[in-house]
C-alpha cells in the first residue's frame, strides 16, 4: 500500500493536533481535577423527596462564602426557586430527579449536568461576578419543559 | 499474497465487474425505489415539521392546541434520523451494488422487500401515534418518559426490516465472492457492506434495548426501567447511525464524484483501510453523549473521549483523498500553478457540485463535532443549540446534500431517463438555496448555543430573562433558514418528479470510479470481514464492559413509566 | 531497468503534484487549531 509523502505527513500534523488537544484535556481532568461531573452515588427516584439528602432544600452555608444546597429537579420546576449568594461565593449543588431525566444548565457559567433518576448529580461552581444568572432545565422532560427554569442572584 | 503479482488486472477495486454491462434488472430497479419513494415522503413530511418548529420558537407562529411543538420536533427527528437516513441507504447502496456485482441475488430481492414491508409498517404506526400526540418523546425516548407502547412496536419493526435488509446485503456480497474466487470486491460494494455491517451493530444494540426492555415496561409487564442503561444503548445505536450516513455519503464521495469530474479513484486500497479504521472504531463514540452524565467515572469517560477521538483519523484521510482525486485530474488537464486546479472542477455539473459544497460543510461539521467531544469543554455546549447546529451541519448539509447529489443520477440511473440542461441548473440552484438555508439557520444556532439557548425547547422568553432576551435575534435568522430551506425542498421534490417521471428518456449511468494506481490494489484478507467485525467488537468490549456491567449490577432502583404526554 | 526508472519519474512527479491538496488540508489544520481554541477559551473563561 503507498501512501503518498504528503499523506504521510498531513496524518502525523493531523494526528499531532489531536494530541495536544488530548493533552490538554487530561492535564485539565487528571492534575487540575476539572474534569465533566461524574458522580457514582444513587437513589431511589421514587423516594427522592423524602431522603435524608434531599428533604431539606435550603441553602447551607458551610464555610467562608462556601454554600451546599440539595435541588430537586422535578417537572417543571426546580425546588427550592430562585437563590440569591454573596459575590465570590462557591456553591456545591447535589441534585436528583422524582421522575425523568433532566438537566441542569446555568448560564455563563461551565455548570450543566444531566440528571438522571436513579442517580445524585453533584456539580460546583464559584460565582465571582455579580449579576441574575438563568437556571434552565435543557433536557426535554416533557411538555411543559420550557417552564423549567429559575434564577440564582449574585449580588 | 503472490497471485496478486501474477494477474494485478484482477485485483483493481473497480474493473471487476464485467457481468454488471447488462444493466440493472427491473425487479433491483422496483427495490431500490420502492425505497427510495418511502424515503422522499419522509424528507417532505419531516422537513415541513421542521420548518413549523423553526417557526414556533422564534415566535412567528403559535400552533393549533392539538399539536404540541414537541410532536413536530419528535416527527421532524424520527422522520429524517431513523426513516430517510435508512430508506435512502438501502435504496442507495442496493442500487449501486447491482451495479457493481452484477445484479442482487434472489434471496436478497427476498430479504429486501421484507424488510421493506416490515420498516413500512413500522414507520406507519410510528407516524401514526406522533401525529396524534401519543408519543412526544422525541427521537431519542429517553426512558423513563414513555410514548404508547405501539409506538415502540413500530420502531422495532423498523429496526427487524433493517437488520433483514443487512442479511440480504451479505448475501449477494458473499455470493458474488464465492463465484469469484481469489478477486477483491469492487470498492463500491466494500463500502455498501460496511454501511450494513454498521446497521448491524447498530440494530442489535437498540433491538434489545427496545424489544427487552422498554417493550415490557411499556406494557406493564415489568414495573421499573434502569434510565441510564437506556441512554447508553440508544447512544451506541445513535453514534453509529452518525457513521452509517457518513460513510453512505462518503461511498458516492469516493467511488462516484472521481467520475463525474473525469478522473480516477485516488486510492482504492487507502480507501479501504479508511473504511475499516471507521467500522471497527465507531460505536464507542456513542459515550461522547453522556459526558455530562452521573454513573460513569472521569476515568471511564476519558477512555471514551480516546476511543472517540480515533473516528477522527478516517476523516483525515478523506479530507486528503478529496482534495487529490480533484488535484489529480485538474494537473492531467495541464494546470501547473499550486491551486489553480480548483477552477477546472466541473461547477456547473449538479452532480458534483452538491458533492462538492457537502464536503465544505464537513469541515465546520467535524470540527464542531470534535470540540462536541473534547470531555470537560462539553459542558460549554452540552444540550445546547450549539448541538442542533451540529446536527444540521453534519446529517442536514454534509450528508443530505450528498444524497441530493446522489439522487441527480440515481434516479434518472433507476428511470430510464436523462437530466436536461434545465433540471441541471435547477439542481445546482438547489443546492445554494439549501446550503445558504442551512449556513444561516446552524450558524445561528452555533452562536445561540455558545450564548446557553438550550435545544429542544419550545418558545419561551424565561419569564423575561435577559440571557433570553439576547437569543431572539437568532432564532429569529433560524427562522428565516427554516424558510429557505423550505423552498429548497419544494424545488427538489419538483426536480425529483421531473426526473422519475418527465425527463427525455435515455440511458444514465451510475458513475463509478476507477483505481489510480490498480497495481497498489489491497490484500485480499482486507475482504474479510469477521476480521473486521472481531475487531469492532474487541473495541465495544473495551468500551462497555465496565458501565454496562456496573449498572447491570443492579445497583439502580429502577424507573416507573411517564406517560407523555 | 528503463522501465523501472520511467516509473520513478512518474512517481516522483506525482508527489509534486500534489502540493495543491498540502496547502488545502493545511488551511483544515489551521480552521481546526482556531475553532477549538476559541471554544476552549471560552470554557475557561467561564470556569
Amino acid at each position: 500500500m503507498h501512501i503518498h509523502r504528503y499523506e504521510k505527513l498531513w496524518l502525523i500534523i493531523g494526528s499531532l493536533i489531536l494530541a495536544v488537544f488530548l493533552g490538554i484535556l487530561a492535564f485539565q481532568t487528571f492534575f487540575l481535577e476539572m474534569g465533566p461531573p461524574s458522580h457514582a452515588e444513587m437513589i431511589d427516584p421514587q423516594t427522592v423527596r423524602e431522603s435524608e439528602i434531599f428533604a431539606d432544600t435550603e441553602l447551607k452555608e458551610i464555610g467562608d462564602n462556601e454554600y451546599e444546597i440539595a435541588i430537586i429537579a422535578e417537572m417543571f420546576a426546580f425546588q427550592p426557586g430562585d437563590l440569591e449568594i454573596p459575590a465570590g461565593a462557591t456553591v456545591h449543588f447535589t441534585l436528583a430527579s422524582p421522575d425523568v431525566t433532566h438537566g441542569f444548565k446555568i448560564t455563563d457559567t461551565n455548570v450543566n449536568v444531566m440528571v438522571v433518576p436513579g442517580h445524585i448529580s453533584k456539580v460546583s461552581h464559584t460565582f465571582d461576578e455579580p449579576g441574575e444568572y438563568l437556571i434552565l432545565c435543557n433536557e426535554y422532560c416533557g411538555l411543559g419543559h420550557e417552564f423549567m427554569a429559575n434564577t440564582i442572584t449574585v449580588k | 499474497m503472490a497471485h496478486i503479482n501474477e494477474t494485478p488486472i484482477l485485483h483493481k477495486g473497480t474493473a471487476v465487474n464485467e457481468d454488471a454491462a447488462a444493466g440493472i434488472t427491473g425487479r433491483d430497479i422496483r427495490l431500490s425505489a420502492a425505497n427510495l419513494f418511502i424515503a422522499f415522503i419522509a424528507l417532505l413530511i419531516g422537513g415541513f415539521a421542521g420548518l413549523l418548529q423553526g417557526l414556533v420558537r422564534s415566535g412567528f407562529f403559535e400552533l393549533p392546541s392539538w399539536i404540541s411543538y414537541y410532536a413536530l420536533l419528535t416527527a421532524h427527528g424520527v422522520m429524517f434520523i431513523l426513516v430517510l437516513s435508512s430508506f435512502f441507504s438501502i435504496g442507495y447502496l442496493y442500487a449501486g451494488t447491482s451495479r457493481v456485482l452484477g445484479g442482487l441475488a434472489n434471496k436478497t430481492i427476498a430479504f429486501g422487500w421484507a424488510g421493506f414491508a416490515l420498516m413500512t409498517t413500522g414507520t406507519l404506526i410510528a407516524a401514526f401515534l406522533i401525529v396524534t400526540g401519543n408519543a412526544n418523546v422525541l427521537y431519542t425516548f429517553y426512558t423513563p418518559m414513555q410514548a404508547h407502547p405501539w409506538f415502540y412496536i413500530g420502531l422495532a419493526l423498523i429496526v427487524v426490516g433493517i437488520l433483514l435488509n443487512c442479511i440480504g446485503m451479505f448475501i449477494t456480497y458473499q455470493s458474488w465472492r464465492k463465484r469469484n474466487p481469489g478477486k477483491l470486491t469492487p470498492l463500491f460494494a466494500f463500502f455498501a457492506n460496511a454501511v450494513f455491517v454498521l446497521w448491524v451493530f447498530a440494530s442489535l444494540f437498540i433491538a434489545v434495548f427496545v424489544i427487552a426492555m422498554v417493550i415490557p415496561w411499556a406494557f406493564g409487564w415489568v414495573a421499573t426501567i434502569d434510565p441510564m442503561m437506556g441512554r447508553t444503548l440508544f447512544w451506541a445505536f445513535g453514534h453509529t447511525l452518525v457513521n452509517i450516513w457518513m460513510l453512505t455519503s462518503i461511498s458516492a464521495w469516493y467511488v462516484a464524484m472521481p467520475k463525474i469530474i473525469g478522473g480516477k479513484v485516488f486510492s482504492d486500497s487507502l480507501a479501504r483501510v479508511a473504511v475499516v479504521i471507521l467500522v471497527v472504531a465507531n460505536v464507542p463514540g456513542g459515550f461522547h453523549h453522556q459526558i455530562l452524565d452521573p454513573g460513569l467515572s472521569v476515568n471511564v469517560k476519558f477512555l471514551h473521549v480516546i476511543q472517540t477521538f480515533m473516528i477522527i483519523f478516517p476523516s483525515l484521510m478523506t479530507a486528503f483523498a478529496m482534495l487529490a482525486t480533484m488535484e489529480r485530474t485538474g494537473r492531467a488537464k495541464g494546470v501547473t500553478s499550486l491551486l489553480g486546479w480548483w477552477k477546472t472542477l466541473p461547477w456547473s455539473d449538479a452532480r458534483f457540485f452538491a458533492l462538492i459544497v457537502a464536503m465544505f460543510a464537513y469541515i465546520p461539521a467535524g470540527l464542531g463535532g470534535i470540540i462536541n467531544a473534547s470531555n470537560q469543554i462539553n459542558q460549554v455546549v452540552h444540550n445546547s443549540i450549539w448541538v442542533t447546529g451540529h446536527l444540521h451541519l453534519t446529517v442536514g448539509t454534509t450528508v443530505i446534500l450528498t444524497f441530493f447529489g446522489i439522487s441527480y443520477w440515481l434516479i434518472p440511473y433507476l428511470s430510464g431517463r436523462k437530466m436536461t440542461p434545465t433540471i441541471n441548473r435547477l439542481a445546482v440552484a438547489q443546492t445554494v438555496i439549501w446550503a445558504s438555508g442551512m449556513l444561516l439557520m446552524s450558524g445561528a444556532m452555533h452562536i445561540n448555543g455558545l450564548l446557553g439557548s438550550p435545544r429542544r425547547t419550545a418558545n419561551t422568553s424565561y419569564n423575561g430573562h435577559s440571557a433570553a432576551a439576547d437569543w431572539a435575534m437568532y432564532e429569529m435568522l433560524m427562522a428565516m433558514g427554516g424558510v429557505i430551506l423550505v423552498v429548497g425542498i419544494i424545488l427538489l421534490v419538483y426536480i425529483w418528479a421531473q426526473l422519475a417521471f418527465f425527463a427525455p428518456k435515455g440511458k444514465t449511468d451510475f458513475p463509478i470510479g476507477e483505481d489510480y494506481s490498480p497495481s497498489d490494489a489491497s490484500p485480499l484478507f482486507m475482504d474479510r470481514w469477521s476480521i473486521w467485525v472481531a475487531l469492532a467488537t474487541v473495541s465495544v468490549a473495551i468500551a462497555y464492559i465496565i458501565p454496562l456491567i456496573d449498572f447491570a449490577s443492579g445497583h439502580n432502583p429502577g424507573s416507573p413509566p411517564f406517560l407523555m404526554p | 531497468m528503463k522501465e523501472a526508472s520511467k516509473k520513478k519519474d512518474r512517481e516522483d512527479a506525482q508527489e509534486t503534484s500534489l502540493r495543491g491538496t498540502f496547502t488545502s488540508v493545511l488551511i483544515i489544520a489551521v480552521f481546526m487549531l482556531v475553532s477549538w481554541f476559541s471554544v476552549f477559551f471560552l470554557f475557561l473563561e467561564r470556569n
